[in-house]
């Protein structure tokens, strides 16, 4: 690449830079403040909501159901839109446009329209029975997966269009049967997609906030709803603790990436 | 191929999940809006009509244009040097833009309090320096707002920019420059046009987005400039109007609708996406 870009774009480039760690590293000051409220530490560092994340069991709680939460979603999701994925690729319907639109559905649509919509649908549910309902854990596990089987979709679907149907149609010649075809032609080749799929939706029903303030109260609290009821009310510093704990796993697991396989984007050129 | 060959139970799943969990229920919300608290069009009369409901729809459009502009100029600045940076500038800006996509946007929104609040570290530090007597009101108002949704949606824009700009023909620019034109004008004149579709695709994505924003708003804006989203919630949970909180989904659902169709027209020519 011969025309870099000049001084002034990089001046900018690195304002916006500095914009956008800004608030991860200011994060890290304010938890550890000795103080109750929200503030700099001043002079004097303490360990007390780091503490206090280890004293409050709702953490621990909130901590274990959110990762609970995310397995069974994650699973649930991924094997869906994995058997979807897979009967599109085969089948390549007429109406595969129509189908993929219903079921990219709650990606596209405003993330509040998708909560008031799951809140109708559970509490519709909690009508019939107390185990998938309003404010339980199968609830909000069944929630998620509409939310993120989406996301599911198009990583599979990706990952579908890198396999050479050639192979797929010699093997169906040969007298293959379908569950074979999948098993030992198709599935070996998308299986880094189908575990990014897997890994994606996890994080994604670890974050899940917006529809999960709709369809919780007092009892599926899960860690994101916890920080939540820390936030809106009178500023819990513990959130700065737990906010800073979350920052240094994304941050250790994006350079492990990046320094373990090199920027993506170098290795494109 | 009939309908029942077996390729086609593998559709089956997920659409009726779909259709289960989330048609239906949508429908039941669309009938909400047109059966609560009685049968008919009033709760939609109200949403074009009420003067505070009116006034959130303005205020969500307009902050959702404002968002949208900052944005994209940011994401494009940056973007620009993820691009066409030194493999260096290319590195750090590429952990700039991932770092915070992946972290969740209740961290994000607290270290824009920690940052912005009264007794936050701007306020302090301006305070301690002597710049200020009295502690600038940052956060809890619309400016605190518009900040934590920009910080937000950068990396969404950062995408599709990239793209589009990983397409540019760099014999144009350098043709350009070979012919005297300044930076600022290959820039200008070149490169920006070049990249236009992708810019407009990025713009319908980020303004999307920010319509149906809950999170941050909520948590910035502290209760006081309301937003569409943040306007369901409270209709839903705090003063009950289920009837109304409906109605603003359903023209939520609409205009998004509205602008996805808009984006697939133009996406379709570019390929950018």
């Amino acid at each position: 690449m011969i025309t870099r870009p000049g001084p002034l774009a990089i001046c900018v480039a690195a304002l916006v830079a500095v914009f956008l760690l800004m608030p991860l590293v200011a994060v890290i000051p304010v938890s550890f403040t000795p103080n109750r409220y929200l503030s700099m530490p001043d002079g004097e560092w303490s360990w007390r909501h780091y503490q206090a994340l280890i004293d409050n069991p709702a953490w621990a709680k909130g901590l274990g159901l959110s990762i609970g939460i995310g397995v069974v979603s994650a699973v649930l999701a991924t094997s869906l839109a994995l058997a979807f994925s897979l009967g599109i690729w085969i089948l390549q319907p007429r109406f595969t446009g129509l189908l993929l639109g219903i079921a990219l559905l709650p990606m596209v649509a405003p993330p509040v329209v998708s909560a008031l919509t799951l809140y109708f649908f559970l509490i519709t549910l909690s009508k019939f029975n107390d185990f998938i309902a309003y404010d339980t854990w199968a609830g909000v596990a069944l929630a998620h997966s509409v939310m993120i089987a989406p996301y599911a979709v198009v990583l599979i679907t990706v990952a579908l269009t890198q396999v050479d149907r050639r192979i797929d149609l010699a093997a169906r010649g040969m007298g293959a049967t379908l569950g074979r075809r999948i098993r030992q032609i198709i599935l070996p080749s998308i299986r880094f997609g189908v575990l990014s799929a897997l890994l994606l939706t996890f994080v994604l029903s670890w974050e899940e906030i917006g529809v999960t303030l709709f369809i919780t109260s007092v009892d599926a609290v899960t860690l994101p709803r916890l920080m939540w009821m820390g936030l809106r009310d009178n500023i819990d510093p513990a959130i700065a603790a737990i906010s800073v704990l979350l920052i240094c796993i994304v941050v250790i697991v994006i350079l492990g990436k990046t320094l373990w396989l090199g920027s993506s984007e170098a290795k494109a050129k | 191929m009939s309908l029942l060959s077996r390729p086609a139970l593998l559709l089956l799943p997920l659409l009726g999940f779909m259709v289960l969990a989330y048609l239906v229920p949508f429908l039941g919300v669309a009938a909400w809006s047109v059966t609560l608290p009685e049968p008919g069009l009033t709760q939609y009369q109200t949403a074009l009509t009420d003067p505070l409901v009116q006034a959130v729809f303005l205020r969500t459009f307009r902050i959702c244009l404002i968002v949208t502009a900052v944005t994209i100029c940011a994401s494009y600045m940056i973007t620009l040097l993820w691009v066409r940076g030194s493999r260096m500038q290319r590195l750090v800006i590429e952990l700039c833009i991932l770092i915070p996509f992946w972290i969740s946007v209740l961290t994000r929104a607290f270290g824009w309090l920690a940052l912005l609040s009264n007794k936050g570290i701007l306020n302090t530090w301006a305070q301690n320096l002597g710049f200020l007597t009295e502690p600038l009101t940052l956060v809890r108002n619309e400016f605190g707002v518009v900040v934590g949704m920009v910080h937000f949606l950068i990396p969404f824009a950062a995408f599709p920019l990239a793209s589009a700009m990983r397409n540019v023909d760099e014999r144009v620019l350098l043709a350009a420059r070979g012919m005297g034109a300044s930076r600022a004008r290959v820039f200008a004149q070149v490169f920006v046009p070049m990249t236009a579709p992708g810019i407009l695709g990025a713009a319908l994505v980020v303004f999307v987005f920010a319509l149906g924003f809950f999170v941050t708003p909520a948590l910035l804006g502290g209760g006081r400039s309301v937003m569409a989203a943040e306007l369901i919630y409270l209709r839903i949970f705090q003063s009950p109007n289920w009837g109304l909180g409906a109605a603003i989904s359903v023209i939520l659902m609409i205009a998004v609708g509205g602008l996805l169709a808009l984006l697939m027209r133009q996406a379709r020519p570019a390929g950018a996406r």
